[in-house]
């Protein structure tokens, strides 16, 4: 199950939303081992495209030597379908490379850039495997320790 | 003399766990040579066959001193003891 605070997740849906017809990249960083979803870091997707997305490499080695720095991991790594349901697709399969991070799939191929409900999935990626999870949004962050 | 290599967690499986190994080698072609000697399996999984001969994969970051060794002349990158190579999986996908 993937829990978030609920600031945490409109700021995913707000990044999905504002880069539409993208799609848009990011992650959600946490103290490693705690699976807290905590820091929401926005990507530029390097592809610029309404089908795929990739992290710009040299953002990406920053974004990792922050991580390191900070003992942290992606507990979370996003992304935006905008024409298509909030499911991995092969191609997402086949390249997810984080096996301990839950990857959320928002798609706004339905309102686009504008108000309204957006579909919010979260799914666990091992050895080409997808495995669907519950999404829980709490009021608040969770207390520390 | 020994070139410090930050694998990622998914690689973790061919160093027994480890966050960081060293090697050795002139070039990333040679550090790779002598990472598959001590971690078999590791070659195949930053390297593919590209009409005949070996190219890094297209999904597969390697820095080197926080450089992309795609700007580095990719497999034929000179390297120098006390290099720090990072390996990264892209953060990649699409519909």
């Amino acid at each position: 199950m993937l829990t978030l605070d609920q600031a945490t997740y409109d700021r995913i849906v707000a990044h999905a939303k504002r880069d539409h017809p993208d799609e848009a990249c990011g992650i959600v960083a946490g103290p490693e081992g705690s699976d807290r979803a905590e820091r929401v870091v926005e990507m530029v997707n390097a592809a610029g495209s309404p089908t795929f997305y990739e992290f710009d490499s040299t953002e990406l080695l920053e974004l990792y030597k922050q991580m390191w720095d900070n003992d942290e991991e992606p507990v979370v790594v996003y992304h935006s379908h905008t024409a298509t349901e909030a499911y991995p697709s092969p191609t997402d399969v086949k390249l997810a490379s984080e096996p301990g991070a839950h990857y959320v799939l928002v798609s706004t191929r339905e309102h686009g850039n504008n108000q309204g409900p957006v579909e919010f999935r979260s799914y666990r990626i091992v050895d080409g495997e997808v495995t669907e999870e519950e999404v829980t949004v709490v009021p608040a962050p969770a207390a520390a320790g | 003399m020994a070139i410090e290599v930050r694998i990622p967690t998914i690689l973790r499986t061919y160093t027994g766990g480890e966050k960081s190994v060293e090697g050795a080698g002139a070039t990333l072609a040679a550090l790779i040579d002598d990472l598959e000697s001590n971690h078999a399996g590791i070659k195949d999984r930053l390297v593919e066959e590209k009409n005949g001969a070996d190219d890094l994969r297209r999904f597969v970051n390697i820095y080197v001193n926080d450089e992309d060794v795609r700007f580095l002349g990719g497999l034929e990158a000179e390297l120098s003891d006390g290099d720090q190579v990072v390996v990264l999986p892209a953060v990649a996908g699409g519909c």
